[in-house]
């Protein structure tokens, strides 16, 4: 009765053939393309960092200039400061913030997150134009308004002060310690709490020794990956430590970069950049995954919300602030600078204008070209990270290969690598001959594809982990191929939480400031370079506007995020 | 001919033979359950014979037509089987209707012929008024009969299953066993089932094979199965039963001194089932040919659908769970005569 309407099936294959599986020929292909995006770049930042310029004979001779100036000593310890202070900050700022989400009456708590969100999307270095237009000192909003008010002379705040660039960056680091802290909140059971107080623990010493031992080691995560964005970001440190004489150790390599470039001093002068980070993702993993008790406590128990009385308008006040500090405030002044003559000049109707966005639109030789490179090398290295992280994670989860844990090795690699750091890897592997693709879009976007690969990759894998093997098992035994099950059954599964990567890769990209820096060429420059040229002319009206541009791309892209693949996409963690 | 049959299937991954050495023969039409403990590699070997799996050992065939063998292997889409999964694996972007058409139209059927085998099937597992329903929409019971339904329509050579209901609970557990066995005997697909769920073998099955470790230790139908085990392993797997060391002398076989009827084992030491329900207990001495043991109620449970009891033979050390129907309480302490059915004393290895 069986149909033979699979005549095939009648047929023997001795097969040596199938040892040559399309999976084993994919593998060597995803090999090669990792090679070249994460290992060479790596290796070979390593390895100039020991050889003499042009000759290439084996020398320290770079360690002994990059760590031989007081200077550049300085710019070490002001890095690890920086950080340290900056994640701090960020700690007490998103920590109250998340346990008033996750665990209280607090009003406003859409209010709160939609604050989370918003400086998590705005670019850390609009934040920093932003501050600048408020607490510079001379014609700061604030300084001026204080001045004003009390007749004095000296500023109330100093934008160009050590400590207020590490309140600059916390200010837009924060939402991690956020995310990372309320998902742990939202593990723990009331139940747990409720415990400690019938054996007489008030709320007070419940918390102390039983809420916040069980968050601690996500507040811990969470300081250590600030901690490590601060030690490799750019865009901030460049635009207020440059003007205070602040030095840290990215704008050290920036430095290292202008005439005459010495990339293998700046290798080796990047060095401690990894070796730090590896050492401290390290860490991280380690604590969170000791006692892996937060994952273990959630299991069933309800949670009740504490009834905070009069408090909750407290906590309302602090993550008002906070909205207001960190997205209100830069916001508003960004926004009027943008449609202003002069900026100084305040709101008034004679000082409105729509001649900066006029002049970058239409007058303006690069800022037309600047959009459209961001649009495009974001989208193109979105695209390959996406497709590459997809390929490599079908092999990995579904285990095909022997090997396959190489593959998502290297996929994952360089999330322990700066981005500062892939990007000087990436000029000494390939900017020179024989590639010679310095200052070439390609270049750029695969810096860009190599650099957020692991997000891609920790989305994908998550995707494919979520579709069970036997989806599409089930369409093979009834008669189709690896490649139509997996296009009739796995991809159309796949496909939102895929679009979801691909447009966080998009938006990261689209901002990404300290890799582009040091690649781009005078016609490959991307909104965020050009962002930065313009800060350093010093014309804040059309640096403004410029930024309004960057942020209405990214919204609508958020938007779009938002409509297909859900609120939370953004936010999600990992 | 056959139409399926395995002869020394073997599966080893490194040094772990997790299939070893499997043979079997099903004939067209027929239902045989692969039924062991967690481990034993049932599983692996229902996907080797899906062809998702390469055997190490030994060769798989349908009709006589080798499709698996070290090295050479038919990949599933070419086999014309079909299966069904533990996770039902029923496509959450598909209808109902979309699912189970998906084979269909990969056999190059007109459309007019494919609707038509669609509204059949879907009419016999009663889901015509959800075809154009998604899966997220039903219920656990309804996804079963779609997976069921998507599997059959096809005519497939051999209908695969695996652990199909341990997702259902109970009740909807028993009614779909009865469901499987009905559709198999509405549309007789040569059938592999597996389950580590005597009852669910024993309702559906024209024949068990007890795997255990990697091998099979019995092939038989189930009530042979359940009175005749050949190894201790099946004896204890399958029911509950008294395992018993006992003797063959001169063409005797006793226990402890009691004799439990003749034997045409060799003499010397054997192992033997003696199954709770193949003793009566006996207030007053029964007269009756067969053998009888004079004992006492030692303990006893009460499980509802009968009694639990322990009884001791006297002047023995011997402890035999027997079961009787409710109304048969016995008090603890008493003195009974226990009557054994020989039929039902299976010698074991
Ligand atoms: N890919 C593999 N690599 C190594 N060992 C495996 C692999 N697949 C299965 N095994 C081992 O083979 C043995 C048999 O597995 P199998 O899944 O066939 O058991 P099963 O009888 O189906 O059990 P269950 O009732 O739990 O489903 C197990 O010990 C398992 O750990
Ligand atoms: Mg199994």
């Amino acid at each position: 009765m069986s149909d033979a309407a699979l005549p095939a099936a009648q047929v023997v294959r001795p097969s040596r053939l199938r040892r040559l599986e399309p999976v084993t020929f994919l593998w060597i292909v995803l090999i090669a393309a990792l090679l070249v995006l994460v290992a060479a770049p790596i290796l070979k930042m390593v390895v100039i960092s020991f050889e003499e310029q042009d000759t290439g004979v084996f020398t320290i001779q770079n360690y002994v200039t990059a760590y031989g100036r007081a200077r550049y000593l300085e710019a070490l310890r002001n890095s690890l400061m920086l950080g340290t202070l900056s994640a701090a900050i960020s700690v007490v700022i998103a920590v109250p913030m998340a346990w008033a989400v996750s665990r209280t009456d607090m009003p406003g708590k859409g209010f709160t997150w939609a604050t989370v969100l918003a400086a998590f999307i705005m670019p850390p270095y609009l934040g920093a134009i932003g501050w600048i237009l408020l607490a510079g000192p001379n014609s700061g909003w604030i300084n001026v308004a204080w001045r004003d008010l009390t007749g004095a002379t000296a500023p109330l705040v100093n934008v160009y002060t050590f400590t207020g660039m590490a309140f600059v960056i916390a200010l837009h680091s924060f939402p991690l310690v956020f995310i990372f802290v309320k998902s742990a909140l939202d593990l723990i059971s009331s139940e747990m709490e409720d415990a400690a107080n019938i054996l007489g623990g008030g709320t007070w010493v419940t918390m102390r020794r039983v809420t916040l031992p069980l968050v601690w080691p996500s507040i811990m995560g969470g300081f250590i990956l600030i901690f490590l964005e601060t030690i490799a970001l750019f865009g901030t440190p460049a635009i207020i430590g440059i003007p205070a004489r602040i030095n840290v150790v990215t704008t050290q390599l920036w430095q290292f970069f202008e005439d005459p470039v010495r990339v293998e001093v700046a290798a080796a002068f990047a060095i401690p950049l990894l070796l730090v980070t590896i050492a401290l993702i390290a860490v991280q993993k380690l604590l969170l995954a000791r006692k892996g008790f937060v994952s273990q406590t959630g299991k069933g128990g309800e949670r009740r919300q504490i009834k905070l009385g009069p408090w909750r308008w407290v906590l309302f006040a602090w993550c008002f602030a906070v909205a207001m500090l960190s997205v209100g405030k830069p916001l508003t002044v960004l926004l009027q600078a943008s449609f202003a003559k002069a900026w100084g000049r305040g709101f008034s109707f004679d000082n409105l204008t729509l001649r900066n966005y006029q002049f970058l639109l239409f007058e303006h030789d690069m800022a037309p070209q600047a959009v459209w490179n961001t649009v495009w090398f974001s989208g193109a290295s979105a695209t390959i990270a996406v497709v590459l992280a997809l390929l490599v994670a079908y092999i990995v989860v579904r285990r095909l290969m022997r090997f396959a844990d190489a593959l998502g090795f290297l996929a994952m690699a360089p999330f322990v690598i700066p981005g500062i750091v892939m990007a000087i890897g990436f000029y000494a592997a390939y900017a020179g001959p024989p590639l010679s693709l310095y200052g070439s879009a390609l270049l750029i976007i695969l810096a860009f594809a190599s650099r957020f690969l692991p997000i891609a990759y920790a989305s994908s894998q998550a995707a494919i982990r979520a579709v069970h093997p036997e989806m599409e098992e089930a369409a093979r035994i009834l008669g189709s191929g690896r490649l139509h099950a997996i296009r009739k059954v796995t991809a159309p599964l796949l496909k939102t939480s895929l679009l979801g990567g691909w447009l966080v890769v998009f938006i990261v990209a689209s901002r990404e400031l300290s890799a582009a820096i040091f690649l781009v060429g005078p016609r490959t420059r991307t909104m965020s370079v050009l962002l930065y040229d313009l800060t350093e002319q010093g014309n804040f009206e059309v640096v403004s506007a410029f930024g309004g541009i960057l942020l209405v791309i990214t919204l609508a892209i958020v938007g779009i995020g938002m409509k297909l693949v859900g609120r939370d996409f953004m936010l999600r963690r990992e | 001919m056959p139409r399926l049959t395995l002869s020394g299937l073997t599966k080893a991954y490194g040094r772990l033979t997790v299939v070893d050495s499997v043979d079997l023969t099903l004939e067209e039409g027929e239902f045989v359950s692969l039924l062991g403990p967690s481990g034993c590699g049932k599983t692996t070997t229902l996907r080797m014979i899906a062809g998702f799996v390469d055997p190490t050992g030994g060769s798989i065939a349908v009709d006589g037509t080798v499709l698996s063998a070290p090295g050479a292997v038919v990949p599933p889409e070419r086999r014309g089987m079909s299966m069904i999964f533990q996770s039902y694996a029923i496509w959450p972007n598909m209808t109902v209707e979309e699912n189970v058409a998906f084979g269909l139209k990969l056999r190059k059927l007109t459309r007019e012929e494919t609707r038509r085998r669609v509204g059949e099937i879907l009419e016999v597992v009663q889901l015509s008024h959800l075809a154009h329903r998604y899966p997220a929409e039903l219920s656990g019971g309804q996804q079963q009969r779609v997976a069921l339904a998507r599997a059959i329509v096809v005519k497939p050579a051999v209908l695969l299953l695996d652990e199909p209901l341990s997702n259902l609970d109970a009740n909807l557990r028993e009614e779909m066993r009865f469901e499987i066995r009905r559709l198999h005997d509405e549309f007789r697909i040569t059938t592999v089932y597996v389950t580590h769920d005597q009852a669910e073998a024993m309702a559906t099955s024209d024949r068990i094979a007890v795997m255990n470790a990697g091998r099979i230790e019995q092939v038989d139908a189930p009530h042979l199965l359940y009175t005749r085990p050949r190894t201790r392993f099946v004896a204890g797997f399958v029911g509950r039963t008294n395992l018993l060391e006992a003797q063959v002398t001169s063409g005797m076989l006793r226990v402890d001194g009691i004799a439990l009827g003749p034997s045409t084992q060799p003499d010397g030491p054997v192992l033997v089932s003696l199954r709770p329900q193949a003793m009566t207990i006996h207030e007053a001495q029964p007269p009756l040919a067969g053998p009888v043991i004079e004992a006492s109620i030692a303990e006893r449970t009460y499980l509802g659908e009968s009694w639990d009891y322990v009884v001791q033979p006297h002047g023995s050390a011997l402890r035999l769970r027997a079961a009787a129907a409710p109304l048969e309480a016995h008090e603890v302490g008493r003195r009974v005569w226990l009557a054994i059915d020989p039929r039902q004393v299976a010698v074991v290895q």
